[in-house]
């Protein structure tokens, strides 16, 4: 042990003289970082313990997912600046004449880490696989667009099949996927993690192989120490566009958001992906330009229950309210001051930098004014019982923004507004899914996929799972029956972008903030960049040694 | 004696039955749905949960749910993790090691400093010594311990850069002895300041008049004869304290991003992870319980006027 120490010292030392006449002896290219960028060197990412198993499939946590987008590659992916274009990654081509039935062609010559192929068989078997109820895995809903899907997923019971209709192995290298209705931006989708392909190793035990995945992706697995870090590398042999500009990544569990910090700040870490709401009003100065604020694409509101007598479905009036207690809402300050330029204040209920994205379509009713918030409640006959609750979960860092919306609400309008505050998050979802919310709740959504019907159908189509403001609306559900029966992108989109005007006239919710990544890193890494749903693009860093 | 132990230990399987049965039945009546959670925020999809609820047997009526995991219990089978998907066994085999190295140096720490500055104000008492003692242990029952955390945290690590603020690897036992100051720091003052006045009171006592008359080497007065006659009440406290240090210290395993016990049973009981809870709540009950029979024992040891029967 001792010599293994002393070992340690010197290597240590030497690395320390290499950096030292690197950074003497070489001046170009390097802008904002010291030193040279070594192609082999690893970082350090903070991350919390995986809830569960690393199957594709069933990874619903920032932890696992974070994982999950080193090891596997997707057929697609998209521009992140809000163009929202197809890049292809593993798939040569994903066509579609209908809309219908879509050809997937893959690129040849790809391999998984165990050096078997990538071959049609690899994408139609896991995704067979995924759906079935029996398997249990949390993402199978993703499959509910091909045909058959109900035999592997019935509602209830036990599946009826094994493999889905829709999808047929053409040859090795091109398979087809016939859907159940047209979905225009269905090749957006297969952008999600839930779309990997597995080995068929996997199939042996897909237990054991949770605890060991091999991927098709930039990074392959090295090692999990439970409850320590996961050790990922980069995969020599790697195809695609993304190829990792550094050696490997260790994701270092970190109990807690504020630890995660603490550990990037005193170097010990190289990333933090999210800064704890605790040290929000101070990370950019203690990290100057190593503080990265970055747009996302999730939307935080607060949403009406229309099974309280206080909102009323259909009723103009009723929504006036609505549009009269968000108008008394200060936004801006909000966002500023309580927040700490976190957020930025809505505009619509679509997330930005997706397709369909309209800036502004809220129009006065996201602006401040109080004035007209008092008179247009006023004009609509004042809220009933004149109170109102904001369910929320005390855990989740948001009781200072809802009380100060709150305040907002009570200043302006004369409104009683009482932030109703839920122990934790399970509790609120319960109170939520059970319907006993007493009047309104904070609710969220961050993007699946970047077309603006990823925002509008889950959350206000009469009678879907995740509406659980139960609200309910003839004509918007018509604009996306439209939207849905397009013949093209374009259609479908335009389609929705109605309904969203439609859902302003309606206010199914109070659309309240954009999010957005706030994170750091340490002085050995740049290229710091994410994604629209906060996970770092762990290829793209740059490790100086 | 023998007849008392296992009496004892006896006396232990009623309360593990009822500790199980009470906690199985305070998770049931928390609100929440651990299986609809692992959800979050975005779609849900009903079917699919149900599916995952029947697998893992949170379908059935809770009398059912808590006979089989009664019945589970002799194979060793502690149920398994809602979310992880893990065994709870392991869970707890990963946890418990590294509180019981935490707990194990905590309590050291507060054996040796807490007994040896008691011993020092007992031996001075009312004079300069006794007043520092007291002021510092003061310090320490006052001040709680996520600021005490906090303070060690910036001092020692932030500023003076001696030691991690945080624990990566928990057989390091450089990098645990920051926390296990921390969690030592309120019991260290009480043992102090038992020690204290039981020395104080005990210095004046015949039996010591007499060893010192007798002529005896003022080390074996001290050690043996005050020390030991000393010890009783700082024994009752140390055996109640270690049962609380194993039982996990979830703040300063938080701060100190420990993964032991503590952290585990927060974890759990935010997830409603129903048979992790009452395996680590039962866990910490028994190691109470053993506890308390070890102190009781070594009560005869150290006064032979004590016996059980």
């Amino acid at each position: 042990m001792r010599g293994a120490k002393s070992a340690k010292w010197v290597a240590s030392a030497i690395v320390v003289a290499l950096a030292a006449t690197a950074c003497g002896g070489n001046d170009s290219g390097n802008d904002n970082g010291k030193g040279e960028v070594d192609p082999n060197g690893v970082f350090r990412l903070t991350n919390s313990e995986p809830q569960g198993n690393l199957q594709p499939a069933n990874s619903r946590d920032t932890a696992s997912g974070q994982v999950i987008k080193g090891l596997f590659s997707q057929l697609v992916d998209y521009t992140k600046d809000g163009s929202a274009e197809i890049v292809y990654v593993n798939a040569e081509s994903v066509e579609t004449e209908d809309n219908k039935t879509w050809t997937v062609k893959l690129k040849k010559g790809w391999k998984f880490h165990d050096g078997e192929e990538v071959t049609s068989k690899s994408y139609v078997d896991a995704w067979n696989w995924a759906a079935n109820t029996e398997n249990n895995q949390k993402n199978s809903y993703w499959f509910a667009d091909i045909k058959g899907y109900k035999d592997v997923h019935p509602d209830k019971g036990k599946p009826k099949a094994k493999e889905m209709s829709g999808l047929k192995i053409v040859d090795d290298h091109t398979f087809t996927i016939e859907l159940n209705e047209p979905v225009t931006y269905f090749n957006y989708k297969l952008a999600y993690s839930a779309w990997s392909p597995l080995p068929s190793k996997f199939y042996d035990d897909p237990e054991a192989y949770g605890d060991k995945p091999v991927g098709n992706g930039p990074y392959k697995f090295v090692s999990w120490e439970r409850k320590k870090k996961i050790t990922l590398e980069r995969f020599d042999d790697y195809k695609g566009p993304d190829k990792a500009e550094n050696g490997g990544v260790e994701l270092v569990v970190y109990n807690t958001l504020e630890n995660q910090y603490q550990a990037v700040y005193s170097e010990k870490a190289d990333v933090v992906t999210m800064v704890p709401p605790r040290d929000l009003p101070k990370y950019r100065q203690d990290f100057g330009d190593r503080a990265i604020d970055a747009p996302m694409s999730g939307v935080q509101q607060i949403v009406p229950v229309f099974y309280n007598k206080q909102w009323k479905l259909g009723d103009k009036k009723n929504a006036e309210l609505r549009k009269g207690l968000s108008m008394a809402i200060d936004r801006k300050t909000i966002t500023d001051k309580v927040l700490h330029g976190s957020r930025v204040p809505a505009t619509g209920f679509v997330g930005p930098n997706v397709l369909g994205f309209q800036e502004g379509v809220l129009g006065e009713v996201a602006e401040y004014n109080p004035e007209k918030a008092k008179k247009t409640i006023e004009d609509a006959g004042g809220v009933p019982g004149n109170k109102i609750h904001i369910q929320y979960n005390a855990d989740g860092g948001h009781k200072e923004w809802v009380e100060a919306v709150c305040n907002n609400i009570r200043q302006n309008t004369g409104v009683e507004c009482i932030p109703d505050a839920k122990v934790d998050f399970q509790t609120d979802l319960n109170t939520r899914d059970a319907d006993k919310v007493k009047s309104m709740y904070r609710g969220a959504w961050v993007l699946d996929y970047p077309v603006n019907v990823n925002f509008m159908r889950e959350l206000y189509e009469t009678g879907a799972d995740s509406n659980t403001g139960r609200f309910s609306s003839k004509k918007v559900d018509e604009l996306f029956k439209k939207g849905d029966s397009a013949k093209d992108l374009d259609g479908t989109v335009k389609a929705y972008q109605e309904a969203e005007k439609q859902l302003v006239e309606e206010m199914p919710a109070i659309p309240l903030w954009y999010y957005a990544t706030n994170a750091a890193h340490s002085k050995k890494v740049k290229n710091v960049e994410f994604d629209l749903a906060n996970f770092l693009l762990m290829h793209k860093v740059k490790v100086m040694n | 004696m023998g007849r008392y132990v296992a009496r004892r230990l006896l006396q232990m399987i009623p309360v593990f039955i009822g500790v199980t049965l009470l906690v199985f039945l305070m998770m049931y009546a928390l609100p929440g749905d651990p299986v609809r959670a692992l959800y979050g925020d975005q779609a849900i999809d009903q079917a699919q949960i149900a599916a995952i609820k029947a697998d893992l047997g949170l379908d059935l009526p809770l009398w059912q749910q808590y006979l089989n995991y009664l019945f589970g219990l002799p194979r060793g089978d502690f149920g398994t993790q809602i979310a992880t998907g893990l065994p709870v066994g392991e869970v707890i085999a990963r946890a418990l090691p590294i509180t019981a190295r935490l707990a194990l140096l905590a309590f050291l720490i507060t054996v040796v400093i807490g007994v040896a500055m008691g011993m020092i104000a007992g031996l001075k008492a009312g004079r300069w010594p006794d007043t520092i003692v007291l002021f510092v242990t003061l310090l320490f029952i006052s001040v709680p311990v996520f600021v005490l955390g906090y303070i060690y945290q910036y001092v020692f690590s932030n500023t003076l850069g001696w030691t991690s603020p945080l624990v990566n690897d928990s057989e390091d036992l450089g990098e645990l002895l920051m926390p296990a100051f921390v969690l030592a720091s309120l019991s260290l003052a009480y043992v102090a300041r038992l020690t204290r006045s039981s020395i104080a009171e005990n210095r004046r006592a015949d039996y010591m008049r007499t060893a010192i008359a007798k002529g005896l080497p003022q080390r074996r007065v001290l050690s043996v004869h005050l020390l030991r006659n000393s010890m009783i009440p700082v024994v009752t406290f140390l055996g109640v304290d270690i049962g609380t240090l194993m039982a996990g210290a979830v703040v300063t395993e938080g701060i100190f991003n420990i993964n032991g016990i503590g952290s585990e049973l927060f974890t759990a009981l935010f997830r409603r992870e129903g048979s992790t809870v009452v395996g680590l709540v039962t866990l910490i009950v028994i190691i109470y319980l053993a506890v308390s029979l070890l102190v009781d024992l070594l009560y005869a040891v150290l006064d032979p006027r004590i016996r059980y029967a």
